[in-house]
Parts: C-alpha cells; structure tokens; sequence
C-alpha cells in the first residue's frame, strides 16, 4: 500500500454495505474498524515485521474462506490475517473470523468482537456471512490448535470437518494459508486450565516468561491456491474427510514451504558480508 | 372484512384500527383500557377484560373474521403472576373464541425477544430457533409461552387461518412501547464494555406490516423487521440522549433511581447482547418494504420526545 493510503481510505473503501451511521448490517463499524487497524498496522508492520505471501490468491470480491493453522496461544494468528487482507488488498476487504465463544460473553472484547466483524464461530453465522459473500477466516484446529505448545509449532492437530461441508453448501472456495512464527512470538510451554476455568477461557497459555505477550518476532503468512470442492455438503464422512485431508495436506506444504523459505533466507543473510 | 382487535386502546393498536377502518374494514375491540374517540370515527370498543366472559359474547354477536391479538404485556407494564395470567390465559380465551365462532384468520402479534439475549446464540435469529436464555431473564417466559403457545394453534386448528408475528422495538410519535420507554429519559443507562445491536421499526411501518400479513392471509410464523440493526450506542446518541456506561453490577444498584429508568434485572442481558432477527421469509410472503429508514425513525422519536429538562 502506499504511504499516501492513510488506514481510514482503506477502511473507507471497504465494500462494505455500510449506512448513514458508518455501521453494516451485521454491526460492524467504520469507526471500530479505523481505530483497530490504527493499532494492529502498527503491530503488523513494526512489531511484528508481517511478510506476506500470495495475497494474489484471495478473491478480491464474493465468498471465501480462508482456512490456515493456529499458530500461537493467543489470537496473534487472526488479527494478523484480518490485517493483511486490510493492508496488503486492493481493494481492501475484511476478513471475518469465527472466533471462540467466550470472546463475546467478557466486557470490552464483545464490544469490539461485535464492531469489527469478529463472530462467535456457529455454522449459523458462517453460512449467513458466506450467503453474503464475505471473507470468512475459520481455524479449523479450534482452540486445541492453540494450545500447541512450543516444540509442537509448526505440527497441526486435528481439523473439524463443518468447514468443508459449508464450504460445499455455500460454493465456496476455500484459501489455505500458513501462519508461521505464532509459536515462537508465544512461546506456550505450559497450558493452565483450572486457572482458564476460573477465568471463563478455556485454558491460559504460560510462557517461560510467565504471561502469554507476543515477542517481537517476524510472523509470515502464506496464502496457497485457492481449492474448489464439488458437492452439495451432505456426503458420506468418509468424503468429507477425504476433503478435509486435502486441505489439511495443502496447509501442512505451505508451511513446509514456508519454512524453508524462511530457513534460505536466513542461511543466505549469513552468507552476505 | 370484519377485524376485531383485543388490546385495540394500545399505540399502535389504535393506529392499525383506523387504518383498517379508512381502508374500508369494519373494525371493533376489546380492551379494558378507555379509548374515547373511537366511537366517533365508527370504531367500537367493547370494555372488558378478554379473559372474561362478555369477551365471547362479543364473537358470538359481532362475528369477526379476523382477530388482531394485542393484548399481550411485557414486565413494563404489569408486574407478577398477573401478568402471566393475562398474556396466557388471555391468549387461550381468543383462541378458543376463534374456533368455536368461525373466525378465519388471527394474527398473534408477538415480540423478537422471544429469542433471548445470550452471547454464544447467532446474531441473526430465524424462526426456526428455540427461545435461548430464559434462565437469565425470567420476566419474558409467559410471554415465550404464549407465543409458543399460538403456534400450536397451527395445527390445534386448522380451518384458523394463524401467523405467529415477532416484531422488532417500536419507535415513533408518540413513542410507546419498552424501547421507547426505557430511552425517554435524559440520561440512559447502558452496560459498561458493550454495545448490543437492536432492531426498531417505524410504528406506522409495524401498521403497513400488520395490514399486509392480514392481506395476504399468512399462515405460519415470521420475524418482522424493518431497517438493518444498529447499536444502542447510536440509537441512545441520536436522539440526543446521553449514554452512561456503568458496569453491570453498579447498574443493578442504580435502575429506578437517580433518573435512570426502572428495568428488570433480568432485562440487563439485553443491554448486553444483541436481538436481531432475519425477516427474509417475512419479506418474501408478503413484499414488505419499510418506509422509514433508521435516521428517519430515530428523528422522528427525538421529535415527539424531546429530551426532558433536568
């Protein structure tokens, strides 16, 4: 983006069907919206040094799902991905994440959940969002792909298969996208869960460091081809299943790939004087 | 057609009885509420109460083809068991006057806080969906009640002609209704950390909606709604309210006093969690379209409710 695109004219070009009040039907706001980028460009560009990668991949206009791995204890991974498509888009679109449940029942995130488009991951909020031809973000490890500790950053657990069988009622293609650097940035050594009980969460993630704030690591995020199921979304679970390997394969190469990538651009930096 | 309206001395339940009556429909009601100048314009209003016996006699002698049921109550209004009684003894009385006196078509006007306000429910309810969250706001069972119990009438009685309709917050002139209630003071409470969505509609678009679903005879049950939701943030600021953001706790302490409106306990769920509803199977039974937009309604509510002087 150039330096002359301010974070309010991307937010102003969003095609978004917003009215008289700068709000969408769904409730999101212009005003939240400009006001989160303000910080998480911030976070995206100067603290976290994004690399992003085929962006090229996601449809600029009608329904997606962007489908990619957890990657951290916290939600580093989504508001990354929802700034990417923000900053790096022409034009910009927002990405919506179905995020877990406990988010919109706490003071404060609900509010900001809700205004920026964040909903609470029910198959019947992605079905309408996708029928409206929107970006849907949808993790399909849930929260025990958060959970991954440290040594298990770069590995995926296993995927739901609701995302498959909407994206098939929806005709919807599905973008597969690598997160990497999630799990150094939160470096999760140890999983509390009667203390998350206590709190309402499902678990807080402890770090060497105690308290589970991102390091100034550089994130990167890899957006692969888009795939494109055929079917109706009641098949056999057999089917399904073969569906969802596919994408879980697909992610699995990208953050191979990325890595290595990552890996010969590193090697290649020692090599320089 | 011959249109009897029980809770016809009510807002909006006046303003369909006229409309209806210059649209050529003989219209009467029943309410134990006075409404004087109804006589004048040729609307008869039976006085009584629609559990009580006389309210037969008036199926039985005036023979309407159609009911308009308004005369449901929120905790607004009337307080404790009483108000369970009437919103469902009351809707069981019409329902049976309806089918023993050959009524065609009733309308159970209802409410879209049937869904409840919870925070892992979906933002847009269909018709479809269970009643959630009743546990945290107590106040609304009989009135859940009575709106499922309409629905049994679907297949209780088949010749009656039954549409269960859930209706959004009303604003408007002269403003009544919980919304309008709840926001006519000059300082409104809201909870600290949230913001809900709320769906209002016009009043005179609550009449063109009723007229249609009479119309066009919809059997069936179907949420009504008008312009898309907007935060009560918005709807508290533009009709030049002041919003005060406490949190929960302290705001339980507060309502009824201090200016603060009186509200349930219960009902503060729903200062935190949205109720929208998805009205597309409304719109394609009938072609429904809203004449007033959200600006329009909000400006039209700070019109005929100015902000009170302190």
């Amino acid at each position: 983006m150039s330096e002359s695109d301010s974070l309010e004219a991307r937010v102003e070009r969003l095609e978004l069907p917003f009215n008289e009040y700068g709000v969408d039907p769904y409730g999101i706001s212009k005003r939240h919206l400009k006001q989160a980028l303000q910080v998480f460009a911030a976070l995206y560009r100067y603290y976290f040094r994004v690399r992003c990668f085929g962006i090229e991949h996601v449809p600029p206009r009608g329904r997606a799902m962007l489908v990619g791995n957890h990657s951290g204890g916290v939600a580093v991974d989504g508001a990354m991905v929802l700034t990417s498509t923000m900053l790096e888009m022409e034009p910009p679109r927002l990405a919506q994440s179905m995020v877990e449940r406990f988010l919109h029942k706490f003071p404060v995130s609900s509010l900001w959940a809700s205004r920026t488009g964040q909903f609470t991951g029910l198959p019947e909020h992605a079905r309408r969002l996708l029928e409206d031809d929107r970006l849907l973000v949808v993790f399909p490890e849930g929260a025990k792909g958060t959970a991954k500790l440290y040594p298990q950053r770069y590995s995926l657990v296993d995927f739901g298969t609701g995302f498959i069988r909407l994206a098939l009622q929806t005709g919807s293609p599905i973008v597969p996208f690598a997160f990497l650097g999630g799990g150094t940035a939160v470096p999760t050594v140890f999983n509390a869960y009667t203390l998350g009980k206590l709190l309402g969460v499902p678990y807080v993630p402890l770090t060497p460091y105690v308290l589970p704030l991102p390091l100034p690591v550089q994130l990167e995020i890899h957006y692969g081809e888009p795939l494109v199921f055929q079917g109706t979304g009641d098949e056999e679970d057999h089917v399904i299943e073969g569906y969802v390997q596919k994408v879980k394969a697909r992610i699995a190469g990208l953050i191979e790939r990325g890595r290595a990538e990552r890996h010969g651009r590193r090697s290649g930096r020692k090599l320089l004087p | 057609m011959r249109v009897l309206i029980p809770g016809i001395s009510g807002g909006i339940a006046r303003k369909l009885a006229l409309r209806l009556h210059e649209a050529g429909h003989q219209v009467a009601g029943i309410d134990i509420r006075p409404w004087e100048e109804a006589r004048e314009v040729g609307i008869e209003v039976f006085r009584g109460d629609v559990r009580k016996r006389a309210a037969e006699d008036v199926f039985r002698r005036w023979r309407p083809e159609a009911v308009v049921h308004m005369a449901t109550v929120t905790a607004f209004t009337v307080q404790g068991a009483e108000r369970g009684r009437i919103n469902l003894d009351g809707t069981k009385a019409l329902f049976d006057h309806c089918a023993a006196h050959g009524v065609k078509q009733i309308l159970f006007v209802g409410r879209h806080t049937f869904y409840g306000a919870a925070p892992d429910s979906p933002l847009y309810h269909s018709e479809d969906e269970p009643p959630r969250a009743l546990e945290a706001i107590p106040e609304l069972a009989d009135l859940v009640a009575a709106d499922l119990y309409a629905a049994t009438a679907l297949w209780r009685f088949p010749k009656l002609t039954t549409a269960v309709l859930r209706l959004p917050y009303t604003l408007g002139a002269p403003g009544t209704g919980t919304l309008a209630s709840f926001i006519r003071g000059r300082r409104v409470p809201l909870v600290l950390g949230y913001d809900p969505l709320f769906h209002v509609l016009q009043e005179e678009d609550v009449v063109a909606a009723l007229m249609l679903a009479l119309e066009k005879g919809l059997r069936g049950i179907f949420n009504v709604a008008g312009p898309p939701p907007i935060p009560l943030s918005v709807i508290v600021r533009e009709t030049g309210r002041t919003g005060i953001p406490l949190p929960a706790p302290a705001l339980r302490l507060l309502l009824g006093r201090g200016g603060f409106p009186r509200l349930s306990v219960g009902a503060l769920e729903h200062l935190r969690y949205p109720i929208v509803v998805d009205n597309r199977r409304f719109l394609e039974a009938t072609g429904f379209e809203y004449q007033s937009s959200v600006a329009d309604i909000l400006r039209i509510y700070r019109e005929s409710a100015p902000v009170p002087r302190s």
